[in-house]
């Protein structure tokens, strides 16, 4: 089955000539046909665009184009529902969008079209990316293919579900607080957030933009270097995008990992996590202390705090970033008597709950008298937060550390009260405010329901070559990336 | 950081988000419960530390000054939800 195929695997076909990108994407088509109707992962896809991509993509193998040149030639990518694709729907999982046509490309589409990609659809989220099960997402929830009545996180679940069903072998996600590795993990794929300004933004619906960041659903670490070498690298277009070069991430892989340190974090060990998660990654330290790393406990003594930093910074940006959506330039209208009333009219039937929620929050945070007591104070406990990072990498290469505190939970389960949503972010939560990369990977499974358990690593600013040399030695040592849900 | 204060009414109405009485009386329950929750930062000693704005603060982040194309005008408009004469159209400002 073509689209079982992992990217490295098929560009591998494909170089040879053993298959066509035009088979490999009706491949991925035909699965997307036979299963989103009962999982939702996409929220737009256009065939006949995708099949002439994929033939291009044949005409260009045909004379002679390598991968060497163009390392994702003929093979389909999908990308999560808040990244422009010009001429085709963006709706962010929200209904103030209406029927938005992108006029152009993000830079990590067009980064994904030079590098000969085949841009299959679009994926479902959370309402503009906030939340962690696509309970948000105005078009309805996705469902986790290891058991349709759980959530598969969020906000990139429709990514991760797309990878995770075999109905692409990559996907791109953004990450804002867990967005891409959460999912990743109830899912079962390999979920990748790069350092801040590794990958442009431009052309990313921003929702919280100091700590968005655009990152890769994959089925291997390999394919998690391949395709983040793809999107990486400085763009004009952002001015937080970072001028520095972007490694070969998949000639770092093969290393080994004896003289790396790994930094056990104390406090993600603590009450709250799942007795079953808790083994699990007991069990994978093991494995990487029998691969040769040398694991030592580290203190981020502020993790407790970081949840609540979050939450006041994310939607303090939020509620700054969201006031474009005001039914002048794009989107829907509510009509009103004057300019202002259309303004809340159009918010007030636009914007579903949860959006609701992060703006008035964080529009109180910003306003005055609270300013100081709320945003500032955060943003020093932020400093504190990257600070206790900085100085656990005075000593370790990589931190490891559970990346949820539960396997996928319930739909329904938690989508009454926000704090306990809010909660589940608490191990994926700190790496955004520090800025720095983290992964998720397979590290198990559950007993009963057989659910997917993910292993995170964090690292150094711009250490996404070691964070992918050491998944990738512990992938190679343990077979749970390989597993796929029965139904699928 | 008091939360008994919170006036959910005023704060919609300076994020031009218009809420029904139900929406009004639902988010402030939760927002009992979320700031409630943020009042845990209180705790922390805060003394001397700067605040960060960006993880990697880049700063006079600059282009060179030459013009380029630029988004098409048709396709700016595109998505309008009114428009007329090449322009977005809007309920009347001044009378």
């Amino acid at each position: 089955m073509l689209n079982q195929l992992s990217i490295s695997e098929l560009t591998a076909k494909l170089a040879k000539r053993e298959v066509s990108a035009r088979e490999a994407t009706q491949a991925c088509l035909n699965q997307i046909q036979a299963h989103d109707g009962e999982l939702h992962a996409f929220l737009s896809h256009d065939v006949s665009d995708a099949l002439a991509q994929a033939e291009a993509a044949d005409q260009a193998l045909a004379a002679g184009t390598r991968h060497e040149q163009q390392p994702l030639l003929g093979v389909p990518i999908a990308i999560k529902d808040v990244i422009a694709v010009k001429g085709q729907p963006l709706t962010c999982g929200s209904r103030i969008l209406g029927n938005f046509n992108s006029p152009y490309d993000a830079t990590v589409t067009t980064k994904l079209r030079a590098a000969g990609a085949v841009l299959v659809g679009r994926c479902n989220t959370d309402e503009f990316a906030m939340g962690s099960s696509t309970e948000n997402s105005a078009f309805g929830r996705s469902c986790n293919p290891w058991d349709t009545t759980r959530v598969p996180g969020g906000s990139s679940g429709g990514s991760a579900v797309a990878v995770a069903a075999q109905m692409i072998p990559g996907a791109l996600g953004s990450d804002t607080g867990g967005s891409i590795r959460q999912p990743a993990a109830f899912c079962g794929c390999v979920g990748l957030k790069p350092t801040y300004g590794r990958v442009s933004r431009f052309g990313l619906v921003a929702y919280a933009s100091s700590l968005d960041q655009i990152g890769t659903f994959t089925r291997s670490t390999r394919d998690a270097a391949v395709l983040l070498h793809a999107i990486a690298g400085h763009d004009a277009q952002d001015s937080t995008s970072v001028p520095q070069g972007v490694p070969d991430y998949a000639a770092a892989l093969d290393g080994d990992l004896k003289g790396l340190k790994i930094g056990l974090a104390k406090e993600y060990l603590l009450g709250g996590l799942d007795a079953e998660v808790k083994r699990a990654v007991e069990t994978a330290v093991q494995q990487l202390t029998r691969l040769g790393a040398e694991v030592v406990e580290v203190s981020l003594p502020h993790t407790e705090y970081a949840v609540a930093t979050y939450y006041i910074i994310a939607t303090a940006e939020a509620s700054a970033n969201l006031a474009r959506f005001d039914g002048i330039r794009y989107g829907a209208r509510v009509s009103g008597a004057d300019p202002i009333e259309l303004y809340a009219n159009t918010r007030g039937v636009g914007f579903g709950p949860e959006v609701k929620r992060r703006i008035i929050l964080g529009t109180y945070v910003l306003s005055s008298g609270y300013y100081d007591a709320y945003y500032l104070r955060g943003q020093k406990v932020r400093t504190l937060i990257r600070q206790d990072f900085l100085k656990a990498f005075q000593t370790v290469d990589a931190i490891v550390t559970p990346t949820t505190p539960s396997v996928a939970f319930k739909a329904g389960e938690k989508s009454g009260d926000p704090l306990q949503m809010y909660l589940q972010d608490i191990y994926t939560i700190s790496c955004n405010l520090a800025g720095i990369p983290g992964i998720s990977i397979p590290c198990g499974f559950s007993a009963n329901p057989k659910l997917p358990i993910g292993l995170q690593f964090l690292g150094k600013p711009f250490g996404e070559a070691t964070l992918l040399q050491v998944a990738h030695a512990y992938e190679q040592a343990t077979p749970w990336h390989r597993e796929r849900p029965a139904q699928v | 950081m008091a939360t008994g204060d919170f006036d959910v009414h005023y704060v919609a109405h300076l994020a031009r988000l218009k809420l029904c009485p139900e929406e009004e009386r639902q988010i402030s329950d939760q927002m009992g419960d979320i700031l409630g929750y943020i009042e845990k930062l209180k705790e922390v000693d805060v003394s001397g530390v700067e605040p960060t704005a960006h993880p990697f603060p880049l700063v006079n982040v600059t282009r060179p000054d030459v013009s380029r194309p630029s988004l098409p005008h048709e396709d700016a408009l595109r998505n309008a939800p009114q428009k007329a004469g090449g322009l977005f159209t809007v309920p009347k400002i001044v009378e």
